[in-house]
């Protein structure tokens, strides 16, 4: 199937029922975000049964650098979201290496985050709240590193002159993979930073 | 397109009710229901799963709600 055809066929997602990407991506993305889920039923369930040490951990994180890492992922999803769009549409993706900048932007806010927090003396064994933080912050951190990747493809793909169907289900993989990246996110910031 | 202009309001406003630093029930509720909002907006129009099949869509909806329930029943029970 030409690009073409392939872009016409994704361009009128409003009239019919489609899948973004190949559908068996999304057995991997729903059980993943399940695994997640139980992560927040843990913070959860530490958060009731020690509430004051889980409120004096809680004190030692930057939830500034937490609401700067969430703007920068909602940021990068938009622009991903926009530059599939383009790229169904046949027009040049330019957003997307923009979404890349704020993925690594992500990275390095999260790494200085760690650098503060280790610094104040507080490491994964100090307490559960250190341990949850870290543990679950860093399995989303692996996600994302994942996803830098995903965008990496997207980018590429968006350089052809033309997509083939499998390619362009490959090009909206990668940007739901992408947009679960900050789905997980949205909960772990809230549950660690502000839930008091 | 006023999803992203509604993620960073919501955003802004549960950390500002997290920074107030309050300990009511009330407040933590609340942030919850507003990330699972936004987890709802980011999967129905950036994941573009409202024009998913029913299945696929209703799965993603379940989850929503399931893990809305259970964050909420472990915050006001325990």
């Amino acid at each position: 199937m030409t690009a073409t055809a392939a872009r016409t066929e994704h361009s009128a997602p409003q009239r019919h029922r489609h899948i973004p990407g190949e559908p068996g991506l999304w057995v991997f993305l729903l059980g993943d975000m399940i695994m997640f889920s139980v992560f927040f039923g843990f913070v959860a369930v530490l958060h009731g049964r020690h509430p004051r040490m889980f409120r004096t951990s809680q004190q030692a994180l930057h939830p500034d650098l937490g609401l700067l890492n969430t703007l920068l992922l909602l940021t990068a999803s938009a622009l991903v979201a926009r530059g599939l769009r383009q790229l169904r549409s046949g027009r040049p993706a330019r957003t997307l290496p923009w979404a890349l900048l704020c993925a690594l932007g992500f990275a390095a806010v999260k790494a200085c985050e760690y650098a503060l927090v280790i610094r104040g003396g507080h490491t994964p064994s100090s307490n559960d709240f250190f341990m949850y933080y870290f543990v679950f912050t860093g399995i989303h951190l692996a996600h994302l590193a994942i996803g830098i990747g995903a965008l990496t493809v997207l980018i590429v793909l968006s350089r052809r002159p033309a997509l083939s169907r499998g390619q362009l289900l490959a090009a909206e993989g990668a940007a739901a993979y992408w947009h679960m990246v900050d789905l997980l996110w949205l909960v772990l910031f809230p549950l660690f930073y502000l839930v008091a | 397109m006023w999803v992203f202009p509604v993620l960073v309001l919501a955003t802004l406003s549960s950390w500002l009710l997290g920074i107030e630093g309050s300990t009511s029930t009330l407040i933590g509720c609340a942030v919850v229901v507003i990330a699972l909002i936004k987890v709802r907006l980011v999967g129905l129009h950036f994941m573009e799963l409202r024009n998913a099949p029913a299945a696929l869509r209703g799965a993603f909806e379940v989850y929503v709600v399931a893990t809305g329930a259970t964050l909420l029943t472990l915050y006001l029970v325990l």
